[in-house]
């Protein structure tokens, strides 16, 4: 292998099938699902359960793998990135399943992923009202119940994104992060499958955001819910804290699911952050304004200038995100380089899409068109999956060599 | 398929020349910067790598390995160790790649093995003229038919001359746009003064007036067909780039190593967010940088017309090097103002990129 910026066939199908059922499928109810917050989208809901996944691009030859993953994230939420949280999927729900269960938990809870029926969703509780980005401050309890041998949770999560459908919709499941010893610390953290229906799950109100307002972003509360110690993903046993060694390594293989997590994120934002420049350069164009690459700075128009920044921040989060992916092809550690682009996604989206409202005037600002649905869509990218904030403080450690407990 | 892994090849090179910025580049550059003396030992030391010679190919003493992507990876590492003496090693590229591109058989056969044997090429490039709109698609300088000749008119900066120039190619417009005339030093109506700019004063730089200079309809790069002038400024653009991301490197590292050093209220500066996040901001600018200037690169090896991402490139670059070398003076506070340390001299370097065009090719 060598440097290489050329997607492999498979991906530029998959990139052309997503881009069509972008535009085909998903922009023209985007402003509908986004005025009517907390609709189910059923045109989307109905149409990719039950022709999307049956008729998705074959991946035979040479394949991008993981950075092809990105393309289509990139496509869909370039059509519409609300639409895309709430498709009928195990997200990351099944992500937590894929990477900690074992084979018998593969098989009961993502095989109806694969099946006909009733669309369902997947989806991950972490987040709680006082331990958001500090995920290891979370009081959610799972107490044991040696008599049924279930596991008893108490708790409320809030910012749980698909956790509607997940909740309720048979079939569908929620991977609840909860601490079966709070004096083990972060060692003390499991996480439980717990199926849609299950008694002492509710669901208690749905957030009204600034954007990507379809999705379903859920408070659930869980009062003595039961789930059989089988729904458990990982190791029972809790190591307690040794001073000596980091007691803390299922904590750790938690957070690890992030450096999966979070290039597709950035790959979310940077399809937000090209619908908003995509639909600039066409207005600009409509007008006859051209982008001159080849002219000198101080003759190229202010707007000219504001393009070519936009267009180069853009670039440059997709490439820091292609490479984070393409590190998890080879199979290296690439949580140093899934932040990078995680940050730079979410922070240059931010700005590229407030900048075209800007640019654009009232065009811009107008409920009429989608530029400033966009820019309310895209600011979400730069706090979920770890805020800014947070992705900097880990590139931080990682360049440093410090610990946690040296920097904070 | 997309990928980010150099070859092993490459891997190589990139080791080779790391080790030859920081043994050989590193240690010389405040001292050249100071005496403003390109110091010919590290222009012979380079020249035995055969770095611009291995681009080149074969029949003319070169290595037959033209890679843009190699060559912006090397770029990188020598602008580690020092923009000046990178720019002063690279600078046989000036003549050479433009020539290869575009010259005929005999303009070749001149400039190319003279370019491959020395550690300083006969023959440099004059580009950048002296003047705020400076267009480096569209020279002012022109280049009028005369009979069989050309007479050119005009005036150029920031030319490389190192010891030992004996032509250089003047970019001019001509009835066919921007295109390259190689001038004679001797040449009547020629007059060269020395540079003098706040940065990259290792390396010696010209100014070039041009009056009425008389030359042969021989002396255009590719005579009737001549050159695809913004080909070539494009490729200025991706070196530039490189370099620029070896220069954000350098200052990058140096305030990490000294945050870290650097002891305040008790603990390490690094250890304050303020401090580590505009590191970990200036890493993930370097990175991102990196990656458009590899991609451009990787196009004009696919022979793709590169004007956007040069563009891009060089927009990033701009602003990338002058935030990071901002950045370090920054950290290392009072100690970053003073000559004893690299970043002052970093960020006047940086400060050039705005200014710079078509100092190395890719």
């Amino acid at each position: 292998m060598a440097i290489s910026f050329e997607p492999a066939e498979n991906s530029l199908r998959a990139r052309d099938f997503y881009h069509e059922l972008a535009t085909e499928h998903m922009r023209p109810i985007s402003r509908k699902y986004d005025t009517q917050e907390h609709d189910l989208p059923v045109e989307w809901v109905d149409h990719y359960w039950n022709h999307v996944r049956d008729n998705t691009p074959a991946n035979d030859g040479p394949s991008d793998g993981f950075v092809q993953v990105c393309i289509q994230a990139e496509e869909l939420c370039w059509g519409d990135a609300g639409l895309y949280l709430r498709s009928p999927t195990a997200a990351l729900g099944g992500s937590a399943v894929s990477a900690a269960g074992t084979p018998e938990q593969k098989e009961r809870f993502l095989k109806p992923f694969r099946g006909k029926g009733q669309p369902i969703w997947g989806a991950m509780a972490i987040t709680e009202a006082n331990a958001g980005s500090d995920s290891a401050a979370i009081e959610t309890t799972a107490e044991l119940d040696e008599e049924t041998g279930e596991y008893l949770l108490n708790g409320t999560k809030i910012f749980c994104t698909a956790g509607e459908g997940a909740s309720q919709v048979e079939g569908g499941f929620v991977v609840v992060w909860a601490t079966v010893d709070k004096s083990a610390g972060r060692g003390g953290i499991k996480s439980f499958v717990v199926p849609a229906g299950t008694p002492g799950m509710k669901l208690v109100g749905l957030e009204k955001k600034l954007g990507i307002r379809v999705s379903d972003t859920a408070t659930l509360v869980f009062e003595d819910c039961r789930v059989p110690a089988a729904n458990l993903l990982g190791r029972a046993e809790v190591k307690k804290k040794d001073p000596k060694k980091s007691g803390d390594k299922g904590f750790k293989g938690a957070m690890a699911t992030f450096d999966a997590s979070r290039p597709i994120v950035a790959a979310m934002a940077v399809g937000v952050g090209r619908a908003s420049l995509d639909f600039l350069k066409e207005e600009l164009e409509r007008q006859g304004v051209t982008i001159r690459y080849d002219a000198p700075p101080r003759e190229q128009t202010a707007l000219e200038r504001d393009v070519i920044e936009m267009e180069a921040e853009l670039q440059a989060a997709r490439l820091l995100t292609w490479r984070a992916a393409s590190m998890m092809n080879r199979g290296k550690p690439n949580s140093l380089e899934a932040s990078m682009a995680k940050a730079k996604a979410g922070l240059s989206v931010t700005r590229i899409t407030q900048k075209a409202v800007e640019l654009l005037g009232p065009l811009g600002y107008s409920r009429k068109l989608l530029v400033e649905k966009w820019m309310r869509d895209a600011k979400i990218n730069d706090i979920y999956e770890g805020t800014q904030q947070i992705n900097q403080l880990i590139v931080a450690r990682r360049i440093l060599e410090y610990a946690s407990s040296m920097l904070r | 398929m997309i990928d980010f892994e150099p070859t092993e090849e490459q891997q190589l090179i990139i080791e080779t020349v790391q080790a030859f910025a920081q043994n050989e580049i590193r240690p010389r550059a405040r001292d050249a910067e100071e005496s403003a003396k390109c110091p010919s030992e590290v222009l012979s030391a380079a020249h035995e790598l055969g770095l611009v010679a291995n681009a080149l190919p074969e029949e003319f003493g070169g290595g037959g390995e033209r890679s843009a992507v190699t060559g912006v990876l090397i770029a990188e590492e020598l602008a580690w160790g020092d923009l000046a003496l990178a720019l002063g090693i690279l600078a046989p590229s000036l003549a050479a790649l433009p020539v290869l591109d575009f010259g005929t058989d005999e303009q070749k056969q001149e400039i190319l093995p003279a370019s491959i044997e020395r550690p300083v090429a006969p023959t440099t490039l004059a580009l950048v003229e002296p003047r705020f709109d400076f267009d480096p698609f569209r020279p002012t300088t022109s280049a009028k038919s005369d009979g069989g000749d050309f007479i050119i008119d005009g005036s150029k900066c920031m030319v490389p001359w190192l010891e030992g120039v004996e032509s250089v190619l003047v970019s001019a417009a001509d009835a066919q746009g921007a295109q390259l005339f190689q001038v004679p030093c001797d040449a009547p109506g020629l007059k060269i003064a020395p540079d003098d700019y706040m940065g990259i004063r290792a390396l010696p730089t010209i100014s070039l007036t041009l009056e009425g200079v008389r030359v042969s309809g021989n002396a255009r790069v590719g005579a009737a067909q001549g050159c695809d002038h913004a080909a070539l400024v494009n490729r200025g653009r991706v070196g530039l780039a490189a370099l620029a991301v070896g220069v954000s490197r350098a200052a990058f590292e140096l305030s990490r190593d000294y945050a870290k050093e650097r002891h305040a209220f008790g603990v390490p500066i690094a250890t304050k967010q303020a401090i580590a996040f505009k590191l970990a901001d200036m890493a993930i600018e370097i990175d991102g940088l990196r990656m458009l200037t590899w991609e451009a690169a990787w196009k004009l090896d696919a022979g793709d017309d590169v004007t956007r991402e040069a563009a891009l490139a060089i927009d990033q670059a701009r602003r990338v090097a002058l935030q990071v070398a901002d950045g370090s003076v920054q950290v290392f506070g009072g100690h970053g103002y003073v000559r004893e340390y690299l970043p002052e001299l970093l960020l006047r370097n940086a400060r050039g990129f705005a200014s710079f065009e078509a100092l190395t090719l890719i």
